[in-house]
Parts: C-alpha cells; sequence; structure tokens
C-alpha cells in the first residue's frame, strides 16, 4: 500500500508543478505594469519601489518563478500587501474556519442525499423516486447565495431562531459556534445532498439488478437485508470516493456562503483579497486550494483500493 | 459534469426520438425560451428604463405600478429582470462557447495524437482541473479586473478543461473505428479526418455537456456579478441585483426574491434539457 501512495505522489507531482506555473502565471494577466496594479491608488514612488524589490520584478520570468517556488516549497507564499502578515500565517488562521463548515456541510449532505438516494433507487419509479429526483434537481439548480439569502429572511429575521452572521470558535464556545454555523452549512451542503443523491441512487441501481442481490433474495432475506447489508454496502464505494472529490466544490461554494454569513474563513479570505488587489493572497489561496484538492483525490483513490477486496488483490 | 458516451451514427435517429418524447425537456425547453424571448424582446417591450431612477419610488412592495417592486433608488425591479436575463444568457452561452471553441480543439489533438502531445495535454488539464472552478474564475477575474466580458473569459477558460478531457476520451474511442482507418488508408490528412470524420461523431456529447455547462456558467456569472466581479453597476444583471438586495433584507425583502427566483428557473431549464440530453445518450436506458 504503502509503494502504491508513493507511486500516485509521484504521479501527482508533475501536475502540481504545473498548477503552481500557472498560479504563478496569473499575475502576468494584470493589464500593463503589474506594480502599478498592486500598487492601487497609491502611486508613491517609494511604495513602488518596495514592491518591486519585494517581487523581484526586474528579473528575468523563469528566474521569478523559480525564486517563488523555492518560497512555496518552503510555505512561504509571500506576505500580505494590505497587512503585512506572511500569506501563509493568514491561510492558517482562516483554514481551520473553512474546514469546520466544510465537515458541518458534508455531514448535511450525507445525512440527507444518502438516505435519499437510496429510497429513490428502492422505489425506482415511484413516487418517492419522482419526489427525490426534483428535489435533487432543484438543490443543483438553486444559487447557494440566493438560498442563503433567502434563509436568513426566513429563519434569522422573521423567525429570529437563528443570528444571520457572526463566527465563533468551536473549541471557545461550541454551542454559539454550532448556532452560527448550522445555516452556514445547510446552504452549502444543499448542492453536495444533490450530487450524492443522484450517485447513491444511480450506484444502488447498479448493484441492486447485480446476480449476487437475485440470489440473496432467492435464499429468502428480507427486502431490508438485501438493501443495507448487501446492496448499500457495495454501492456505498463509489459514493466515498466521489464525496472526497466534491472537496473542490466544497471550498467554491464556502467563498459565496462565508461571504454571505460573513464568516472569517479561506472564502472570505480570497474574496476580501481579490477587492484589495492582494495578489500575493490570491495566488496563495488557489495554490492551497489545488494541493488539496489533489490531496483529497489521493485520499479517495487510497480509500477506494482499502474498501475494494478486488482492487486491494492487484496491488 | 460527467463524460457521456456516444451513441453509434445509426442511433442518432432513435437518440432524438426518445429526447423528443422526454416531458422533462419539453418544461426545459419552454422555461429557457421564455427567458431568451424576454431577453431578446427587452428592447421592444413597453418597460421602464431599466437605469431611470426615481426618489419618489424608493423601496416600492410589488403594485399594479410596479410589478414587481421597485429598488433602493426607484429602478423598476421588472426592467432590470428582463434587462438582466440578457447579461446572465449571453454570459452563459459565449462563456461556453469560449470553452468549447478552445476545449474541443485541444481535446481532439490530444487524443488524435496521443504519445507526448497527449502527456503534456493531459498534465495540463489535470492542473487546471485540480484548481476548483468558481475559485479559478474568481482569480481570474481579479487578475483581469472586474466586468462582464471579463468574468465571461474568466468562466470560459476555467470550464475548459472539462471539454479538453470529453472531446480527448470521445476521440480515444472513435479513432480505431473502421471508418477513421479507412479515411486514413485512403490518404487523407491528419485535419481531414479529424474534422470530417472524428468530430462529427463526437459532437453529440459535446452538445449534452455544453447545454449542462450553460447551467453552471450562469451560475458562476451570478455568483461573480454577486461577489462585484462580473456585470459593474448601474447595468442590471441579476447576480449584481441579488448583491444590492443582501443589505436590504428587512426593508425591501421582494428585492432578493426575484433575481435569484430567475437564475433558479433558468439553471433548472438548461439542467432538464442536459439531463434528457443525457438519457437519450445512455444505452442503459434504451
Amino acid at each position: 500500500m504503502l509503494i502504491y501512495i508513493a507511486k500516485r505522489l509521484l504521479v501527482a507531482l508533475p501536475t502540481l508543478l504545473i498548477v503552481s506555473m500557472l498560479v504563478f502565471g496569473l499575475q502576468m494577466l494584470l493589464p500593463g505594469d503589474p506594480v502599478l496594479a498592486m500598487a492601487g491608488e497609491d502611486r508613491d514612488p517609494e511604495t513602488l519601489a518596495r514592491i518591486r524589490a519585494q517581487l523581484n520584478l526586474d528579473d528575468p520570468v523563469p528566474v521569478q518563478y523559480l525564486r517563488w517556488l523555492g518560497g512555496v516549497v518552503q510555505g512561504d507564499f509571500g506576505t500580505s500587501l494590505r497587512t503585512g502578515q506572511p500569506v501563509s500565517e493568514l491561510i492558517l488562521q482562516k483554514l481551520p474556519v473553512t474546514i469546520q463548515l466544510a465537515v458541518m456541510a458534508m455531514i448535511f449532505a450525507a445525512l440527507i442525499g444518502i438516505p435519499a438516494g437510496i429510497i429513490a433507487a428502492v422505489r425506482k419509479g415511484g413516487v418517492l423516486d419522482w419526489t427525490a429526483n426534483i428535489v435533487a434537481l432543484s438543490g443543483l439548480s438553486i444559487p447557494n447565495f440566493w438560498l442563503g439569502i433567502m434563509l436568513i429572511l426566513l429563519v434569522s429575521v422573521n423567525l429570529g431562531w437563528l443570528p444571520a452572521s457572526g463566527y465563533e470558535s468551536i473549541f471557545v464556545d461550541p454551542v454559539r459556534s454550532l448556532e452560527t454555523m448550522i445555516m452556514p452549512a445547510f446552504v452549502l451542503g444543499t448542492g453536495l445532498a444533490a450530487t450524492l443523491m443522484r450517485h447513491t441512487r444511480s450506484s444502488m441501481l447498479g448493484v441492486l439488478s447485480a446476480d449476487y442481490i437475485r440470489t440473496a433474495r432467492a435464499k429468502g432475506l428480507t427486502g431490508r437485508q438485501v438493501v443495507l447489508k448487501h446492496s448499500f454496502r457495495n454501492a456505498l464505494l463509489p459514493v466515498i470516493t466521489l464525496s472526497a472529490l466534491l472537496f473542490g466544490e466544497l471550498l467554491a461554494g464556502a467563498v459565496l456562503t462565508e461571504q454571505i454569513f460573513t464568516i472569517p474563513g479561506f472564502g472570505k479570505l480570497i474574496v476580501d483579497a481579490v477587492f484589495n488587489r492582494d495578489y500575493a493572497v490570491v495566488q496563495g489561496v488557489v495554490l492551497c486550494t489545488a494541493v488539496g484538492f489533489l490531496l483529497m483525490n489521493l485520499i479517495a483513490d487510497v480509500v477506494s483500493v482499502l474498501l475494494n477486496p478486488r482492487m486491494r488483490a492487484a496491488l | 459534469m460527467t463524460a457521456i458516451d456516444m451513441p453509434a451514427p445509426r442511433a442518432k435517429s432513435r437518440f432524438w426520438r426518445k429526447f423528443r418524447r422526454n416531458r422533462a425537456a419539453l418544461v426545459g425547453g419552454v422555461i429557457v425560451a421564455f427567458f431568451v424571448l424576454l431577453a431578446v424582446a427587452a428592447p421592444i417591450l413597453p418597460i421602464a428604463d431599466p437605469l431611470a431612477t426615481s426618489w419618489t419610488a424608493i423601496r416600492l412592495a410589488p403594485s399594479a405600478e410596479y410589478w414587481l417592486g421597485s429598488d433602493e433608488i426607484g429602478r423598476d425591479i421588472l426592467s432590470r429582470m428582463i434587462w438582466g436575463a440578457q447579461a446572465s444568457l449571453m454570459a452563459g452561452v459565449i462563456s461556453v462557447a469560449i470553452a468549447v471553441v478552445t476545449g474541443v480543439p485541444i481535446g481532439l489533438i490530444a487524443g488524435y495524437f496521443g504519445g507526448w502531445t497527449d502527456t503534456i495535454i493531459s498534465r495540463f488539464t489535470d492542473a487546471l482541473l485540480a484548481m476548483p472552478f468558481l475559485i479559478m474564475a474568481i482569480a481570474l477575474a481579479a487578475f483581469l479586473g472586474p466586468s462582464l466580458t471579463n468574468a465571461m473569459i474568466a468562466i470560459g477558460l476555467s470550464a475548459m478543461p472539462i471539454f479538453i478531457r470529453l472531446t480527448r476520451a470521445q476521440v480515444m474511442s472513435v479513432k480505431t473505428e473502421d471508418y477513421v482507418e479507412g479515411a486514413r488508408a485512403i490518404g487523407l490528412g491528419h485535419m481531414a479526418i479529424m474534422g470530417r470524420y472524428i468530430l462529427p461523431n463526437i459532437t453529440p456529447p459535446i452538445i449534452v455537456q455544453a447545454t449542462l455547462t450553460i447551467a453552471t456558467a450562469i451560475i458562476a456569472e451570478a455568483s461573480l456579478s454577486f461577489l462585484g466581479l462580473g456585470q459593474q453597476a448601474p447595468a442590471p444583471s441579476w447576480g449584481s441585483m441579488l448583491n444590492v438586495a443582501k443589505n436590504f433584507l428587512t426593508q425591501a425583502p421582494w428585492m432578493a426574491w426575484w433575481p435569484g427566483a430567475a437564475i433558479f428557473l433558468v439553471v433548472i431549464g438548461f439542467n432538464l434539457i442536459g439531463d434528457a440530453l443525457r438519457d437519450a445518450l445512455d444505452p442503459r436506458e434504451h
């Protein structure tokens, strides 16, 4: 297994290298002199010279890239132009907030999507299947920032049940933390629940028509035993893999969710950085997201191998 | 968004027959046609100027005069919704066109030539796919500058790798077919084989993907405009209308109802059509 993981890491390396080139190349898109763009309204020659020196912009592009990459490998993503803080420090501050939001969203998505998918598959063609499909399609089509706004209007403004914004660390005040995070996590989890429902249904339908399920039924097992013990366990494998792959979608969704509910996480960091023209932060966030995505891909592959005896035997 | 199996040429008529019979496709088609008609007819419809402000009509609730209400500076929301449809639909279609026009030829080259060309393009595609769609679009829009045009370019470039990967996979399965071998045997050049024999046979799954991606692109444009990175004020767009509306939730909730409902409806319309196209192509459904 260790050799397998090492091989997969080796395969991911060239991809990571290209990601780093693309992220570095983003600053080439800045129209005109990047220093003027980065300085914004502040055209003071001293500021311009400081930024130019800070970014080594007088060097050839490949040299600039290699120097930047050397820093990144050592965890140095540069310095925020606005706060003067190291970008890695900012990311480490904000990441736990987004991870809490993402984990809660994933729990919501799994609690809604997987049972709905099973029921839809077992009752294929029936009212429950039809309803689950309509709800899933709606979940995929609803813009989560609008859903967030509507929920704030209903739950916070009209009913006054939950706070409309804010954040408290789960380690400081768990109750307050859950109160502030339930609504954003639900909003973020809606689209994922829809995706999970569709995949669980499709996977269950594939398994339910397999020969060994027919055999299990012929042996006289009850419907519940066939569905939960034989079908669900086998159908779950692609769903688990998919859940890991949905990580990217979660992070992208978190950008908007954090903006609506004013949660000081990873997503809000990138949006604030965009408006403050803090390009080092934007680059750092994009790079970290890509690394996280590749890591989750690796975890999905490893989990698939661990859970599937046929794949394990092939190693 | 998943890759779709391509039908054999003789199955095409069955595909279209199956698609036309799908009631979900009909519902999706009607919804999309309604919004397209509104967007196209916006200049000739008897509606107020979407930019005209009125200090006597600030945040008015829906009424006989203002069917969908008015906004924070007295503009007619119905008029802004109709003109906003233009921005949203245009962004959806143009950004997907950018993704198709750039992604399909690259995927075609990777799949057809294989070898090092394929390896390099595939690694590049993997790298692009590692960056989540919206985060990539936000970063690109940030560096290119906030505007609707740049948002469309950003969304198009972010969606491009999906088409590279899909086209490559389709080309790999088609290029070993007898008719491609035949074309090669009679001495046709690479461009002719790709253009006349491969491309027409991989078009259906690309159309399905494009339809589903339009839905994603419309949400992406609305998201970028909501964040202030898409359509700029005072020009109307559903996303930017929601961005303003969130500041007046207690005083004028109707400002938030309509733009979101419109995005939801048009996206569900494209998703219904895309799903129906995909079902019609799925061999398991025959």
